[in-house]
């Protein structure tokens, strides 16, 4: 047990919580504008795969760390958009959509990747960049909060700052407003004039977007370069903290941290001498806890208004 | 000529040649020699009789898992963890494979009864947590699919695993343990004649029983079939336990078929490629047999295409997913339902 707190209770390991988290709250902010809107985007897993993949690629033959950042939110956005104009346009089930996606992803990027450089399993032989981390000035001379807080790649502090252009994005704009009322009630958006198919092609768009950071981030700052099937459940612990963050931004960044710090827990306590198989569950585990808390607690607040004599 | 009941058959076939058409297309870009390759990815498969029991090989963990699946997804139940019960019952019944001293008939079936009631009580998790508060069936069982993976290949490596055999595989299996091979000169296993049994059995119990009707109603409006007084709540479970069961003794049966030693060190994909095979059967079990035999077809002509050519195998998943999407769209073709409904009617 000391062992253990001895892990947990260093500056490292707060710094490490910082950078698993980033591709988890990146994805979970685009599953949020999309459930916001009142569609679920399963694909989430398929387009960080896509985006990690895209970003290797795409500054590999440029040369460009950021060149390929852009390369993989166009493609992460541009699958999102395939699934939109299937889920949209020819009504696929939302769930079966993006269970193709992520079916697609998985071998397609392996396909890609084998074509592109004779190997597949991992990017080796593509010289891919990397996005730069950054110091910042002032903070890095804090003891404690300095050691946490800077040194840390530039998509986890974008990360940190999409909460609040995502915050601003739903709560303070005309789109926000509309993305809202799609999802809350799609007759009622539709009867005042807002286009449904617009808002929530806009939203996946948006989705994919966000994911596609992600998945940057995955194969140019969390590693250096892509391996097969590597976003390995992000996309989907994601969807489960927004779900668990109840439709709300905040509540979505926070527990988007609450399962990076049982990502980082994971990873930290292989130290130990604790089977590394059974630890690499723990993030699942958590989803699961979390997902039931949450469960429960909705199903009892609705048994409440029930039984309350006002919703009669 | 084209008739409005047949809708559904030309649907699933316009699919299967979009696909089909889509990995002609692939090929042609990727390979050097792209009529050899096609011709390889097609007749390869069906052109000797080693060949055509590799794909009813395959065929048998698939009927397994769609099986499983469709029931599920006829209960309007979107859980996908056939994947990890079917690793994680394996790994059960290699246990008993390894441990146990019986005799030829009772060992496999007691290996195998016990993989398939250790699905069904996993399985019954996911469906107790969705029918009491309603908890995402589909979350909880992708996370469970990791979480049994990591149990698995954690008794694997510290276990199961014969230090002597320098791969990450479990000890030896007793011989009474394996399965009967039914087919000289391939390995076509008695499992086979399992599935078909099981396949028979759940279209007798789907359309024949009450508990098939309320699972089937559940399934088409679960409000509804509560207000007309089924126990909804009831019928969710009891789907999770028989589809956590079959998709169990797939993992089992596949396991003393197929292997003489357990060794998968990640998830077979089995499970996830039962939702396709369940959606091309539109969830009914006897078309599960036709749509897993030609998901095998098509993925052992994509295996000998990637050793015999330039194309690597990962391309049927491109193919398996534009399988997908095209199916569960309901807009798709519906435009030339419809000019065919008007005509029918203008007919009569």
């Amino acid at each position: 047990m000391n062992s253990l707190l001895n892990v947990i209770l260093t500056t490292d390991f707060a710094f490490s919580v910082l950078r698993v988290t980033t591709p988890i709250l990146f994805a979970a902010l685009g599953a949020l504008i999309s459930n916001r809107a009142g569609i679920i985007n399963i694909g989430m897993e398929g387009i960080m795969l896509v985006s990690a993949l895209a970003g290797v690629i795409i500054s590999a033959y440029t040369q460009s760390a950021w060149v390929g950042l852009l390369g993989a939110v166009l493609a992460g956005t541009m699958v999102a958009g395939i699934l939109a104009f299937f889920t949209l346009k020819f009504k696929t089930h939302i769930i079966l959509g993006g269970v193709a996606i992520n079916m697609f992803a998985s071998g397609g990027t392996v396909f890609l990747l084998y074509l592109l450089s004779g190997d597949k399993g991992s990017s080796t032989s593509l010289a891919s960049k990397v996005l730069p981390s950054v110091d910042i000035p002032l903070l890095k001379d804090i003891p404690v909060l300095g050691p946490i807080l800077s040194g840390h790649h530039i998509l986890t502090y974008f990360s940190i700052l999409s909460v609040i252009v995502v915050y601003y994005l739903l709560n303070r704009t005309p789109i926000g407003l509309r993305i809202r009322s799609v999802g809350e009630n799609p007759h009622a958006a539709q009867s005042v004039g807002v286009s449904v198919v617009k808002i929530q092609y806009t939203a996946l768009l948006l989705s994919g977007f966000f994911a596609g950071l992600g998945g940057a981030y995955m194969s140019m700052g969390y590693l250096s370069l892509f391996t097969r099937d590597m976003i390995a459940g992000r996309g989907w612990i994601a969807i489960a903290a927004e779900s668990m963050g109840r439709g709300t931004t905040v509540g979505t960044a926070l527990t988007s941290l609450l399962f990076g710090a049982a990502d980082a827990l994971s990873n930290a306590l292989q130290v130990l001498n604790i089977p590394a198989e059974l630890i690499a569950t723990l993030p699942y585990v958590a989803t699961v806890v979390g997902l039931v808390i949450y469960a429960v607690s909705e199903t009892r607040k609705k048994n409440r208004k029930l039984k309350s004599p006002l919703a009669k | 000529m084209f008739k409005v009941k047949y809708f559904e058959v030309i649907r699933t076939s316009a699919v299967i040649v979009i696909a089909l058409a889509i990995a002609f297309l692939i090929i042609s870009l990727v390979s050097d020699q792209p009529v050899k390759t096609i011709g390889i990815f097609l007749w390869e498969p069906i052109s000797t009789k080693g060949h055509i029991g590799n794909v009813i090989e395959m065929a048998i963990p698939l009927m397994f898992t769609g099986l499983a699946v469709s029931l599920l997804f006829r209960a309007n139940m979107f859980n996908l963890g056939a994947e990890g019960i079917f690793y994680f019952s394996g790994v059960v019944t290699s246990v008993l494979a390894i441990h146990l001293t019986l005799n030829n008939w009772l060992h496999p079936l007691v290996a195998i009864l016990a993989g398939s009631l250790v699905g069904a009580l996993l399985s019954a998790i996911p469906g107790i947590l969705k029918a009491k508060w309603n908890a995402n069936e589909l979350v909880t069982s992708l996370m469970f699919n990791n979480i049994l993976f990591g149990v698995g290949l954690y008794l694997l490596n510290y276990h199961l695993r014969d230090a002597k055999a320098f791969a990450n595989v479990s000890f030896k299996f007793e011989k009474t343990a394996q399965l009967d091979k039914i087919f000289q000169g391939t390995r076509i296993h008695t499992g086979l004649i399992i599935v078909l049994v099981l396949i028979v059995a759940a279209h007798l119990f789907l359309y024949k029983t009450k508990w098939g009707y309320e699972l089937r109603m559940t399934g088409v409006n679960r409000e509804f079939a509560r207000y007309s007084g089924m126990r909804t709540a009831k019928v969710i479970i009891l789907v999770h336990l028989i589809a956590g069961f079959i998709a169990g003794m797939g993992g089992s049966v596949e396991v003393l078929g197929m292997y003489n030693r357990f060794q998968w060190a990640s998830l077979p994909g089995y499970g996830l490629d039962g939702a396709l095979v369940a959606m091309l059967a539109k969830n009914n079990p006897l078309s599960v047999i036709a749509s897993a035999l030609f998901l095998a077809y098509i993925r052992i002509g994509a295996d000998l295409m990637s050793r015999l050519s330039d194309v690597p195998s990962e391309m049927i998943s491109i193919i398996q997913a534009v399988i997908i999407l095209l199916i569960s769209a309901e807009q798709f073709l519906k435009f030339w339902k419809n000019r065919m409904l008007l005509k029918e009617a203008k007919e009569a």
